[in-house]
């Protein structure tokens, strides 16, 4: 046998590996968030509102660089997860923040979001929430500011030459849900504008509808398991209105769909296993209502699932069943 | 025809069967043939012949007298010119009995037609061992050891298993569509063997052709027992523990053989294999393989004597078309890489896989962090947490990985194969499981010889006490000394 011919490889089975890689997945997870991300620069138009999208995803990548150097790591930015951080924040934030917010933020997200716990995998907590908390603690007022954007006016709302107005969440926390209705006409007016997204609100999560096509679309493409959105958005539908709180609207308004389809489904902040996931999810849809009701804010999506995720490790202990082992049956 | 299939977890890999259409080829028999004393898990067998003999086919050249043991018979007639050590597709290199074919194909005892209502049960089992029957799906358990239950334990339920879930591999489905009789006649041979009330043959439902088939054989034979179930065509349907699972609904239990749940599972080249041993009285001395992969001429289906280096394989098929990178016996899941051309067919090589340069980037080895994002855990078919174990493993927290039920594992890849971060999860749990399991027969060996000493101990100490208590039966109320 010719020798040249052969030059044998010995590795440890299996042979053959599945297509799907890290960076695969990451750039499945921006293809989502495109639509509602163009939407939201749609309805929130303007230069600076564009400038902070390139600013955040370019500061995410930046930090990215830099937390691997603190941490001596190798710098891998070919998996696009710092992009994904990058865009997640940038969604999550009011479209007027100012630039050097959106870069404080964003290397917040990065390092202390992720960096600090060992890099990709290692993080407790959502990193691009991680950053938008601390900006929350540290600027409230910048996080609290809702500009005036010509193609988010309510028909009958703010007059036309205010300079800021509230959020969907907020009118309601301050004048009740009848107020919310009047600004629109009629509610199926109000449902509508949330589900296509021109209200006020952050950057990227106005629109329930693109960000449930988007959500749809990686649950068909098995990157996220459908059980953490699902658990998550019908916990909230059904136990709003025992507080007296209109279930549609709950889960339309504010940041829910951004949350439960893109935010509580962080791979390492959220559980590994099946049953887990599912208790997670009701859980998040607890804590949400929980703020939204009884809380100082009008919105509980960030929090709760910061919340939430600190208690991951103990859903981490839900095991599957093992093949062959009974679970102790006592009579 | 029903459709069953397992839960949770498996995969679905790209089935590349481009060998399904190709019918068997006898494959020409070479110059020397490299016939391995040790094919079969179990007690390994003695030479029963000495370099220089004259052996005939069929002649018994390695055998033991273990129970869990199959005899290797001489495959070619001819002079055996060493008895040495000689590449293994188990890894390391085994006792080989080498023979040089004289090409006269003359037969040891020439083997004459039985019949079935003619055997008892104990005859039956006797051959089987006699013929060298292994499983041949590539686990070579000893075929005969599988249908003796100990006691107490009865078989039930017979599963033929023609899921053949392995990409690539296409020697079940041959099977199944060309010797549908042999392995309806093997199923029968086993029930009786087995006093088994019923039976399913299981063929995933890619190959419902083959499953047809065999149904309307076993129809135009009256044969009442025995149902052919489809199973659904997913990564590792074929696992024993999954195909009972699904055919079924039980579990083996963890530690247990299927046996425990009163059932065995028998791949049907095996039963093709016992039909030719128990009704034509053939030992097992050839068998069908699936010879395919990017780097092989003429790849397809082909009988090949077994001893038959893989070198005469390449010959015969049209040779390399690339630079041969790869060489796996089994399937890419769990097959086995070789290290070197010169490895022979042995009794448990379902397929043969020939890949070029392609084959590293099917496998890249370059491993990223773990990103949790627990697809090994969703898709593992034992409800295992393969990313825990593999974290235990890299720890060195045998404690941790074996509380993890890291022994559990029947190392069927999937996990590896999901792994975005491309891991190498199987890899490291199978270290696991290994040394966890190293580790219990030292505990085990420990623990007999601790009781052993005690035994002995207390037995002396008996013997003191009945010494003093003759001598001097007062001293018997005296402290005892601690043991
Ligand atoms: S190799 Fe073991 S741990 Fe991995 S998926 Fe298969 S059974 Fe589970
Ligand atoms: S599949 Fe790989 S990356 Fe995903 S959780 Fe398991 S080990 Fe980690």
């Amino acid at each position: 046998m010719d020798d040249k011919m052969i030059d044998l490889v010995v590795t440890s089975s299996p042979h053959i590996r599945d297509k799907v890689k890290v960076s695969s997945i990451m750039w499945d997870v921006v293809i989502a968030l495109l639509p509602a991300l163009v939407a939201g620069l749609y309805f929130f138009w303007s230069l600076h509102t564009l400038g902070i999208v390139i600013v955040s995803i370019i500061s995410a990548e930046l930090a990215e660089i830099l937390g691997a150097w603190m941490f001596r790591k190798p710098v891998s930015l070919k998996d696009f997860s710092a992009v994904v951080t990058g865009v997640l924040f940038v969604m999550v934030m009011p479209p007027s923040s100012p630039y050097w917010l959106i870069v404080v933020g964003a290397f917040t997200a990065i390092i202390l979001g992720k960096w600090i716990f060992g890099g990709i995998g290692s993080n407790p907590f959502n990193p691009a929430l991680v950053g938008r908390a601390v900006l929350m603690i540290s600027w409230p007022a910048l996080m609290t500011t809702w500009k005036v954007f010509p193609r988010i006016i309510p028909p009958h709302g703010v007059s036309a030459n205010a300079i800021t107005m509230a959020t969907p969440l907020n009118v309601v926390k301050l004048h009740g849900f009848s107020q919310l209705i009047a600004e629109y006409g009629t509610k199926a007016a109000l449902y509508k504008a949330l589900f296509l997204g021109n209200v006020g609100g952050s950057l990227g999560e106005t629109s329930a509808l693109l960000l449930l096509i988007g959500g749809l679309y990686l649950i068909l493409k098995g990157v996220i398991d459908w059980k953490i959105p699902t658990a998550y958005i019908t916990t909230v539908f059904v136990l709003s209105p025992i507080f007296g709180r209109d279930p549609l609207f709950s889960i339309l308004a504010g940041g829910l769909f951004l949350g439960a389809f893109f935010m509580a489904t962080d791979y390492s902040s959220s559980p590994i296993t099946s049953q887990g996931r599912l208790w997670y999810g009701i859980s998040l849809g607890f804590v949400t209502v929980m703020i939204r009701v009884f809380g100082a804010y009008p919105e509980g999506v960030m929090f709760s699932i910061l919340i939430v995720q600190l208690f991951v490790p103990f859903f981490d202990k839900i095991l599957p069943h093992v093949y062959g082992h009974r679970k102790e049956v006592k009579s | 025809m029903k459709l069953f299939t397992f839960k949770p977890g498996g995969v679905h890999p790209d089935e590349m069967k481009i060998t399904k259409d190709r019918p068997f080829v006898r494959m020409s028999v070479p110059a020397v043939v490299v016939v391995p004393l040790s094919q079969h898990i179990g007690a390994p067998n003695t030479p029963t012949v000495k370099v220089g003999d004259h052996v005939k086919i069929g002649q018994v050249i390695g055998s033991s007298t273990a129970f869990v043991s199959a005899p290797v018979h001489a495959t070619v007639s001819g002079e055996v010119i060493a008895i040495e050590p000689r590449p293994h597709p188990l890894g390391k290199n085994v006792q080989a009995v080498v023979i040089k074919n004289d090409f006269k194909d003359e037969w040891f005892e020439p083997p004459q037609k039985r019949d079935l209502d003619s055997l008892t049960k104990e005859d039956i089992l006797k051959i089987i061992k006699e013929k060298g029957i292994v499983g041949m799906g590539g686990a070579t358990f000893p075929t005969a050891v599988k249908l003796s239950p100990p006691k107490g334990k009865t078989i039930e339920t017979l599963i033929a298993n023609g899921a053949e879930c392995e990409p690539y591999l296409t020697t079940d489905y041959r099977t199944m569509l060309e010797f549908t009789d042999k392995v309806v006649d093997g199923f029968l041979v086993e029930m009786k063997a087995s006093g088994a009330k019923q039976g399913f043959i299981a063929v995933e439902d890619n190959k419902r052709d083959a499953a047809e088939k065999l149904e309307n054989r076993l129809k135009e034979r009256g044969v009442k027992n025995v149902e052919v179930v489809l199973v659904k065509t997913k990564y590792p349907q074929g696992g024993e523990k999954q195909l009972i699972k699904a055919v079924i609904g039980k579990e083996v239990p963890a530690g247990g053989l299927p046996l425990d749940v009163g059932v065995v599972v028998q791949n049907v080249g095996t039963l093709k294999a016992i039909t030719e041993a128990v009704l034509e009285d053939k030992p097992l001395i050839e068998r069908g393989t699936t010879v395919s992969g990017t780097a092989i001429k003429n790849y397809g289906n082909y009988i090949i004597r077994i001893g038959t280096p893989v070198t005469h394989i390449i010959e015969q098929t049209g040779g390399l078309t690339k630079k041969l990178r790869k060489l796996i016996f089994g399937g890419p899941m769990m097959g086995l890489a070789q290290s070197t051309v010169e490895v022979p067919v042995i009794k448990g090589t379902s397929g043969i896989l020939f890949f070029g340069e392609e084959a590293l980037e099917m496998a890249p080895q370059d491993e990223s962090p773990c990103i949790r994002c627990s697809r090994c855990v969703d898709h593992c078919p034992m409800g295992l947490m393969p990313l825990l174990i593999d974290h235990a493993w890299r720890r060195k927290d045998m404690k941790l990985a074996e509380s993890l039920n890291a022994t559990d594992c029947i190392e069927c890849g999937v996990c590896s194969y999901v792994c975005p971060s491309k891991r190498h999860l199987t890899e490291n749990i199978r270290s696991a499981k290994q040394a966890i399991i190293k580790q219990r027969k030292i505990e085990a060996a420990k623990q007999a010889a601790f009781e052993k000493l005690k035994a002995l101990r207390e037995k002396q100490e008996k013997e003191a006490a009945e010494k003093a208590k003759s001598a001097s039966p007062s001293t018997e109320k005296g402290g005892k000394e601690n043991g």
